[in-house]
């Protein structure tokens, strides 16, 4: 019986439909989970999608962390349960304080959406344990909102505790200044995701479930969502939250 | 009767104010059986025989288009076109215009533009999969066009990015003749499963009129008739207030809400609101049905007191849907608009008398109004749509034209084009760098393009490629306008749009389903800018006729027109095509080294239109080239059958900037160069920059060569052999009598030559756009 993996759909949510299809391919049960619920329907791990949860005209993220389904999703990640929040889904994780951080306007101040390369810092987590090698990978970014900013002495931390997942990253492998057009959005320390420092809950701005086939240009993103699902399948199977801790 | 008209009127009488003319107020009374209409009825007929709504000029000239064909499942006169692919499958696509709206306020004109394009979609119960934007713009070095350029990208990117809807295609173009108004054409692509079709229809009297979507507020009052259909000086801030505001997320809950409607079998009927607002929605559905309607204007959520009954019935406040449901169904639809967060109400009930009637006060549980109710209006609905007004205009040629000589009619000299000095080299440089044909990379990267997981091809590098989930197919979509021909010879420029983005769709293996068209023109009681429009008419319906396509829907949009006047005639096209088998699908881009280059077709003389003209500027002496139509048929035939048998590695249509454009195109987005030598009959520059249609480039493996050229022969296709894919440089040798001899008579020290490197052609490709916008240095 394959693991039943949740997807937070608040009325904004867009990417929901390819978090359903990469989760499909990575051998998961999507289960949409409707923004009113207050539980997650017994999930063994949550993926908040892509696309403006109610409208996110105040600022990304802000009114969704009020929503039911965020209260139960912060009481499953307070338990060691796996979340993942991609884009939209990110924001509304910081804003939710579940991660470090905060995602500031793009430095270009437009919307941005192509292709870039984002280098996994660690293959020993639950978002990133199925990933081959620690080879850039290559998936798209939509986002207005994706400059990642922590203050200084944050950023320290974050980089101490193992807390990068990974980094915007040029042709050549070397992480992307804010300012070159490797780094989309102007993100500090060319940071593109974070974990919580319990490791078992995670954001980034990229898209790996959109990037889940060759057939649309790329299908480095679904190790990232394969990896989900293999913590998730394994968190279920022993009955207890996998051992990642902060290193 | 007549009253004695008062020697001096101190104010122009109301119709007047509305835009209606003296002769269509006569229709009017006419068609209330001689009555007056009162100050509500004017007003909505003042919007619904709006050019926008009733096309009322072009109405005698639609109607001689190709619309039928076995796949057609729904044609024009419903919100889109509906093309059955097969599964239970079906394609819904439109293209509309926001031109006006636009060039008052851009960013609100291009989102709402996107906005009404979608309604009209997911109103057939189609799920919207895919975006295209085709842009005009008049000079991109202009303050206020890099204003326009700037609000409208970020307006159609700021709607689709949040609807969760990728824009994967379109077109960018700059020409002065737009600078006061300039064109945003948007078409929409849907997919839906045949049995959901929904149409915009009002059966069976009893039916309850649900109103749900956005309250109803002043925005967008007269946005059809006084904006849409009339010329404008532009930015003047009196018509900001007819300009529509979108929300996005609004339309976000009303797409996801009327599929589940849809899917669940809640709705007889569904109409977007756009143009018109609750007048067209309700007139429109009843009208279609053979039936009537009361609407009971109390019922009618409102966004602020105050408002009179006119503005209600016509504001155009955008995110607004009307279903026809049961009334046993009324609770179970209530039910997901709540869920959806989406205000709702019944606002009236069909009747069977064939009129819109409006009351004030009330209506029963019977659907019958209230005692002390009273009516505002009562208009039969035939009157407001098919049965408004038509006029046949007066279409007259210019007294100056030079026509495209007809096919086989012997070719003109072409030696008076001015070539001398010019470097082929440098030409396609600064060709494959100009701001309408390098990369439109600055536009698209503000646009999602790959959200919903389906976008195998994204924006640009020729057609678009969507995978249909769950099926091997694919669809292709492309936009594409003729406007540089168009103004020389506006038959040629229509039909020419129809065989290159039929051409488009067609090298990438897929077989063209159908067309929309969206016809952007002048004011029409100009007989001159008529003449243009039913020029455009007659190439589009000749064109579609010669490759067995329907137009199943679009727009037009008149009046584009300002103080400096008028746009270039633009027809754009869009057309969809079917993949049995997206995996199978061929690209633009060269593949693999050693590869053989071929191209089928030949070049015809005559550069007008083209960018190496306006580069050269030559367009006053020059005609266009011809359009062989029973060619193009040919050609797109043997291109299908080409990829079909496998024996084609890349195909790239030749098109704006022509053949040496194509070549580099190919070479760009590979990466991997060309040594080849072109035979020239005629001169350089009309065998590497002229825009002649019907031709390809393809390349294939050299065991499979053979078979190609044999196989163009077979479709009486001319085919040479240009050389082969390989090295870092697109070298082009120029041979043959017309090479040689023209370099000499001119005494140019310039071989005749193109050798450029790849890199240099990818940088000035890279960066053209962006530059010509002043957005980079």
């Amino acid at each position: 019986m394959s693991v039943r993996i949740g997807v937070a759909i608040f009325p904004g949510s867009n990417r929901d439909v390819d978090a359903v299809n990469a989760l499909t391919l990575a051998g998961a049960e999507p289960v949409e989970l409707w923004h009113e619920r207050a539980d997650l329907d017994g999930v063994a791990g949550v993926v908040i999608p892509g696309g403006f949860a109610y409208g996110d005209y105040l600022r990304a993220g802000v009114i969704a962390r009020f929503s039911p389904i965020m209260r139960a999703v912060a009481a499953f990640a307070a338990e060691g349960g796996l979340v993942l929040g991609i884009c939209n889904g990110f924001q509304v994780l910081t804003e939710a304080h579940l991660l470090p951080g905060a995602l500031l306007r793009n430095r270009g101040l437009r919307f941005v959406s192509r292709f870039v390369e984002i280098r996994p810092e660690r293959l020993d987590t639950p978002f990133t344990l199925a990933l081959p090698d620690g080879r850039p990978l290559r998936v798209p970014v939509a986002h207005g909102e994706g400059c990642f900013y922590a203050d200084e002495p944050d950023l320290d931390r974050l980089e101490r505790d193992g807390q990068v997942l990974f980094r915007y990253v040029d042709d050549a492998g070397r992480a992307a200044a804010p300012g070159s057009r490797a780094n989309p959005n102007g993100s500090l320390r060319s940071i593109a995701g974070v974990l919580n420092a319990g490791g078992n809950v995670a954001g980034l701005m990229p898209h790996p479930e959109t990037a889940s086939e060759a057939i649309l240009g790329s299908a480095d993103g679904l190790g990232v969502i394969r990896s989900l699902v293999e913590s998730a399948a394994r968190r279920q199977g022993s009955g207890t939250p996998v051992e990642v801790g902060a290193r | 009767m007549t009253a004695p008209a008062p020697p001096e009127a101190p104010v122009e009488p109301p119709h007047r104010r509305l835009g209606l003319t003296d002769e269509e107020l006569e229709a009017i009374r006419d068609r209330l059986g001689g009555r007056e209409p009162n100050p509500l009825e004017l007003a909505m007929f003042s919007v619904m025989w709006s050019e926008h709504c009733s096309y009322k000029s072009s109405r005698p000239l639609l109607r001689t288009l190709p619309t039928g064909g076995p796949d057609v499942v729904a044609g024009p006169g419903e919100n889109a076109g509906v093309i059955s692919i097969g599964d239970g499958l079906a394609v819904a696509f439109k293209i509309e215009s926001h031109n006006h709206p636009s060039a008052v306020e851009p960013y609100q004109g291009a989102a709402t533009g996107v906005g009404g394009i979608l309604r009209d979609i997911f109103t057939m119960g189609a799920r919207p999969i895919a975006i295209l934007d085709a842009l005009r713009f008049g000079d991109p070095g202009d303050a206020r066009t890099r204003h326009l350029v700037d609000g409208v990208v970020r307006g159609v990117g700021g709607y689709g990015n949040c609807v969760g809807v990728p824009t994967v295609g379109g077109e960018l173009v700059f020409d002065p003749s737009y600078q006061a108004n300039p064109l945003v054409n948007v078409m929409a692509i849907g997919i839906l499963e045949e049995r959901h079709l929904t149409l915009a229809r009002a059966p069976t009297p009893g039916n309850l009129v649900v109103l749900f979507g956005s309250a109803t507020g002043r925005d967008g009052i007269g946005g059809a008739s006084v904006l849409a259909s009339a010329t404008f000086a532009d930015s003047d801030p009196s018509k900001r207030p007819s300009v529509q505001v979108g929300d996005p997320f609004a339309e976000k809950l009303l797409i996801e809400a009327s599929l589940e409607l849809i899917e669940t079998g809640l709705v007889e009927g569904l109409q977007d609101l756009g143009a018109g607002g609750i007048t067209c929605g309700t007139s429109e559905t009843a009208d279609r049905a053979g039936t009537g309607m009361l609407v009971d204007l109390d019922a009618i959520p409102r966004r602020e007191p105050g408002m009179e009954p006119f503005e209600v019935m016509i504001s155009e406040s955008q995110e607004r849907m009307v279903a026809i449901v049961r009334p046993e169904r009324a609770a179970a639809v209530r039910a997901v608009c709540e869920r959806w967060g989406l205000p709702v109400a019944v606002i009236g009930r069909v009747t069977d008398d064939g009129h819109l009637v409006v009351v004030e006060g009330g209506l029963g549980s019977d659907g019958r109004p209230l005692a002390g109710a009273h009516e505002l209006a009562r208009i039969p609905a035939a009157a407001l749509t098919s049965d408004a007004i038509v006029h046949h205009r007066l279409a007259t040629p210019p007294a100056r034209r030079r026509p495209a000589p007809a096919p086989g009619e012997p070719e003109e000299p072409a030696e008076r084009l001015p070539e001398r000095g010019m470097d082929p080299g440098a030409v396609l440089l600064a060709l494959v760098g100009s701001p309408d044909l390098s990369s439109r990379r600055w536009v698209h990267e503000q646009y999602d393009s790959h959200v919903r997981a389906d976008t195998v091809v994204g924006p640009g590098h020729g057609a678009a490629v969507l995978r249909i989930k769950g099926t091997t197919k694919g669809l292709v979509a492309t936009a594409d306008g003729q406007a540089g021909v168009s103004r020389f010879d506006p038959y040629l420029g229509a039909a020419m749009s129809v065989a290159e983005a039929t051409r488009n769709v067609v090298v990438t293996g897929a077989r063209p389903l159908g067309v929309t068209d969206c016809l952007n023109y002048g004011d029409p009681t100009r007989p001159e800018a008529f003449w243009q429009l039913a020029e455009a008419v007659r190439g589009l319906g000749d064109a579609c006729r010669a490759l067995g396509l329907p137009v199943t829907g679009g727009n037009v949009s008149l009046y584009n027109e300002s103080p400096t006047g008028a746009i270039a005639p633009t027809p754009e096209v869009g057309v969809v095509g079917l993949l049995a088998d997206v995996e199978r699908r061929v690209g633009p881009a060269f593949v693999t080294e050693g590869d053989s280059v071929l191209l089928v077709g030949e070049a015809s003389p005559g550069l007008a239109g083209s960018a190496y003209a306006a580069l050269a500027g030559l367009d006053a002496d020059d005609r266009p080239p011809a359009l062989d139509l029973d060619r193009e048929r040919r050609l797109q035939a043997f291109a299908l059958e080409a990829i079909d048998r496998g024996l084609v590695a890349s195909a790239q249509d030749v098109a704006g900037g022509g053949l040496a454009v194509a070549l580099a195109e190919a070479a760009i987005w590979s990466g991997i160069g060309a040594r080849l030598r072109l035979g020239i009959r005629s001169s350089p520059a009309v065998e590497l920059f002229g825009e002649s249609p019907s031709r390809v480039v393809l390349s294939s493996t050299p065991r499979h060569a053979p078979a190609l050229e044999l196989l163009a022969r077979q479709h009486g296709l001319p085919v040479e052999a240009l050389g082969v894919v390989g090295g870092d440089r697109l070298a082009i040798e120029l041979t043959g009598e017309g090479a040689t001899g023209a370099a000499e008579e001119r005494g140019s020290r310039v071989a005749d030559a193109v050798d450029v490197p790849i890199a240099d052609l990818a940088h000035a490709w890279d960066h053209g756009l962006a530059r010509a916008l002043g957005e980079e240095g």
